[in-house]
């Protein structure tokens, strides 16, 4: 008979498939606070705060240290190796003072996309490199999930077979190595929204890329259960002149989901994209109120969108944290009845409305 | 005067030409294709010229040169006119909203809960294995007496079995009064569905691997079998498990031709159910049996995905995962559940409506047995779990009937029962032991072709 040889223990299986179902439970979500050196620069230049490793400390240390509250819907954060490394400013470590709070910890771990040669502008990411060492040391020191990004886009002619081929199997290393470590994998096949295409070009576009996606993931013999998925909603390109609905826009992502996305994986964590805070919220209701088979959990990973309203606030100063932090509480119960379709709309924040769309964004 | 064929040259790849209002002749807005227009100039200058074959004519003002002895035409631009480059990519359309909503009707009806499939396509070869036994002579008439009894079945047979799928002959077969059979199923309520494929080949240079045939024509074939009354296709691939197989090529061979299959069916109204069987012949554990299952079933749905096969309007057959016939280790029907959800629940899309399993060589009540504990046991299940058997459905009838007139109703109450057992097991709610004349008896047959 043919060969499979053991990919991962029973116990493996058991403890990957527990922090995935414990990161999207009922109501819960991931609050992204990944942002690397030059894309947290780029938020804090917005509210004039000069992008020092103090402040960049600061600022996290404000985001972690709210409410133990935060806890009943951030269930994970996700963060950058520096800031997993952080302190407070009486020295306790981040990651434990997310632990006490019983709020998981990850890691991003890839290194950011670069380009593929002979194509229209297409990437695909970098950082398998020694990736396992870093993940028994980050599950060492305290992580227990990881993140990693890739980026498709949407033109005249892509993405291309080879793009949407490469980034699967990118990301499919990436899953293979991460649960070999006691790490589950955020898997993160996003189709930007830069263009004017509509939406039905964006859920054509994002099936095919799922099913890239899992069949390298298949290929990879990466166990589902222990697994999240973090995809675009799928939307019209910025730039399309027709506007659609939440309502729209929550069909178009579960049929595209339905289409792609096996029932063994516990949970979607939709990510925000350039969406408003406001908007997020809304879609991601929309989505979970959407008929159709929705065997997964369907969840947040916000970065922007659970921190735009935080970071207005706080302006970079300390008399400020306070009413931070209670943006972040806002949001956060915003998105976590979102993710039980529960949302009743408007609990306005700072900047619940803005755009924070970013063209050909990247971290 | 230099007399010369020209075609519009266009330096990009424009799907669409956007043409704005002609400050002097207030032409209107239009979308339209690029075409290739032959037109002759003589001249160098301006020209106004046609750039399409539509009934409206769009005329564009263009710039002819003269280079090389050829005329170039170009297309001037101007702040009149602006040539829009679509930056998306193209999805041409693969079905209409309302084929589409034919489909995934039929798809539903046919995993409606409780309900089933009939499978009794057998061809003639096939079928003469199942009279050999009984004694029956492989005739044409003998082979529509007995198609006839099955479908004259009480119509009560319809509240668990939703469609019968047939072969090309019998399809065309009539009871001996004349009606056509697929007259007496839709009297029923049952949908007629029509086995498509025309059987296994060989894989030259794999190790007894193959791919299935019946691709030429088949277009026309379907759209003449939806006109005479099919909903629905079947067509069987086939793969096995040995030392080195099934291989990367069969797996990409038959998935591929199965998706080719079922993008036909759909565009002639027909859903198509794809059913990759894994054999169980072999010493294999149940393991190798769920991982081998798991690796076709990713191959058989990405097919699926690249043919562009509307999955709601599509159902699986697959195997049941249990070890292989002559493993030596033994595994509960718990085990055979749970194997068999695990590997489905890893590569089924949701949007597939329905898993109509295959019984393969299980005995009847095996059959049902196990169909019931997939139903019963938990885990992610977003699909219907329901049955198209041949064999399982069909033995005790056989059994009963051996060929003559005066059993025909007490094989006809074989078929009733046997339709309500799987029924029960299709909702998880099967009792077990609801008695058989041969519902015990393995009918299992070694490296199986119909």
């Amino acid at each position: 008979m043919p060969s499979f040889p053991q990919y991962l223990t029973a116990e493996q299986e058991n403890e990957l498939r527990r922090i995935a179902n414990a990161i999207v439970a009922p109501g819960k979500g991931i609050l992204a606070a990944d942002e690397s050196t030059g894309t947290i620069g780029k938020r804090f230049a917005s509210i004039g705060v000069e992008n020092t490793e103090e402040n960049r400390r600061c600022y996290r240390e404000l985001l972690f240290t709210a409410d133990a509250s935060v806890a009943e819907n951030i269930s994970g954060v996700i963060l950058f190796h520096e800031t997993f490394y952080q302190k407070t400013k009486d020295g306790t470590p981040f990651v434990k003072i997310l632990k006490d709070k019983g709020i998981i910890s990850g890691i991003k771990v890839d290194k950011g996309v670069v380009p593929l040669a002979g194509t229209d502008g297409e990437s695909t990411t970098q950082g398998l490199d020694s990736l396992s060492e870093r993940c028994a040391q980050y599950k060492k020191d305290g992580a227990d999930f990881a993140k990693w990004r890739c980026v498709l886009k949407i033109g005249a002619h892509t993405p291309t077979y080879q793009a949407m081929f490469e980034n699967g199997n990118v990301l499919a290393r990436y899953a293979s190595i991460c649960q070999q470590n006691g790490l589950v994998p955020i898997v993160e096949p996003e189709v930007l929204c830069d263009g004017d295409h509509d939406l039905e070009t964006a859920q054509k576009v994002t099936e095919q890329v799922l099913a890239f996606t899992y069949k390298a993931l298949a290929d990879h013999h990466v166990f589902l259960e222990g697994t999240l998925l973090k995809p675009n909603m799928v939307t019209a390109g910025q730039s399309c002149p027709k506007k659609y609905t939440a309502e729209q826009n929550g069909k178009a992502t579960v049929v595209a989901l339905s289409r792609g996305v096996p029932a063994a994986v516990p949970g979607i964590t939709f990510l925000s994209g350039g969406q408003s805070e406001e908007d997020s919220t809304l879609n991601l209701n929309a989505i979970n109120n959407a008929p159709g088979p929705k065997p997964w959990a369907l969840t947040f990973s916000f970065g922007r969108a659970l921190q735009a309203s935080v970071l207005k606030a706080w302006q970079g100063k300390k008399e400020n944290v306070k009413a931070a932090q209670e943006q972040l509480l806002v949001r956060a119960k915003a998105n976590g009845l979102a993710a039980m379709g529960k949302f009743q709309g408007g609990q306005s924040g700072k900047a619940s409305g803005e755009s924070l769309f970013v063209a050909n964004h990247s971290y | 005067m230099l007399r010369q064929s020209l075609e519009v040259v266009c330096k990009e790849d424009f799907r669409k030409i956007k043409i704005g209002k002609h400050q002097r002749s207030n032409e209107c807005v239009f979308d339209c294709d690029v075409t290739r227009s032959a037109c002759s100039y003589t001249t160098e200058g301006h020209h106004t010229i046609q750039i399409c074959e539509h009934k409206t004519a769009i005329k564009v003002r263009a710039k002819v040169v003269s280079r090389n002895s050829c005329l170039i035409i170009c297309i001037l631009l101007n702040v009149k006119l602006r040539i829009a480059r679509v930056n998306m990519p193209v999805f041409p359309q693969y079905l209409t909203p309302k084929q589409e909503e034919e489909l995934r009707n039929i798809a539903n009806a046919i995993v409606a809960p409780g309900k089933g499939i009939l499978a009794a396509d057998e061809s003639t070869g096939s079928i003469g294995k199942r009279f050999a036994p009984i004694n029956v002579e492989n005739s044409e008439e003998n082979r529509r007496r007995y198609r006839d009894l099955l479908f004259s079945t009480d119509k009560s047979l319809a509240e668990n079995i939703s469609g019968v799928i047939m072969f090309h002959e019998t399809f065309y077969q009539k009871t001996k009064d004349g009606t056509p059979f697929t007259k007496v199923l839709q009297d029923k309520g049952i949908i007629p569905g029509i086995k498509v494929d025309k059987g296994v080949v060989p894989l030259a240079g794999t190790e007894d691997e193959c791919t299935t045939q019946g691709l030429d024509g088949l277009s026309e074939r379907c759209a003449q079998y939806k006109k005479d009354g099919a909903q629905f296709a079947k067509w069987r691939c086939v793969l096995k498990i040995q030392q080195y197989t099934p291989s990367y090529q069969a797996m990409l061979e038959n998935a591929n031709v199965l998706a080719r299959y079922a993008s036909i069916c759909q565009q002639n109204g027909l859903v198509p159910i794809v059913e990759p069987e894994v054999l169980p012949d072999g010493e294999h554990d149940l393991e190798t049996a769920q991982k081998v299952t798991e690796q076709v079933l990713a191959f058989t749905y990405k097919a699926l995905a690249d043919h562009h096969v509307y999955l709601e309007g599509t159902l699986l057959k697959p195997n049941m995962v249990t070890a292989g016939m002559s493993c030596t280790k033994k595994f509960s029907k718990e085990d055979n559940a749970r194997a068999t959800i695990l590997a489905l629940s890893r590569t089924v899309p949701p949007a597939v409506p329905g898993v109509t399993f295959l019984s393969g060589g299980q005995s009847e009540e095996d059959a049902t047995q196990n169909l019931n504990l997939i139903n019963a046991i938990k885990g992610p299940k977003p699909w219907a779990l329901t049955f198209s058997f041949g064999r399982a459905l069909q033995a005790s009838v056989l059994k009963v009937w051996e060929g003559k007139d005066e059993n025909v109703a007490k094989a006809q109450a074989e078929l009733i029962t046997r339709a309500k057992a799987n029924g029960l097991a299709a909702v998880g709610k099967y009792q077990g032991g609801l008695d058989s004349a041969a519902g015990g008896q393995s009918l299992f047959v070694a490296q199986h072709a119909y």
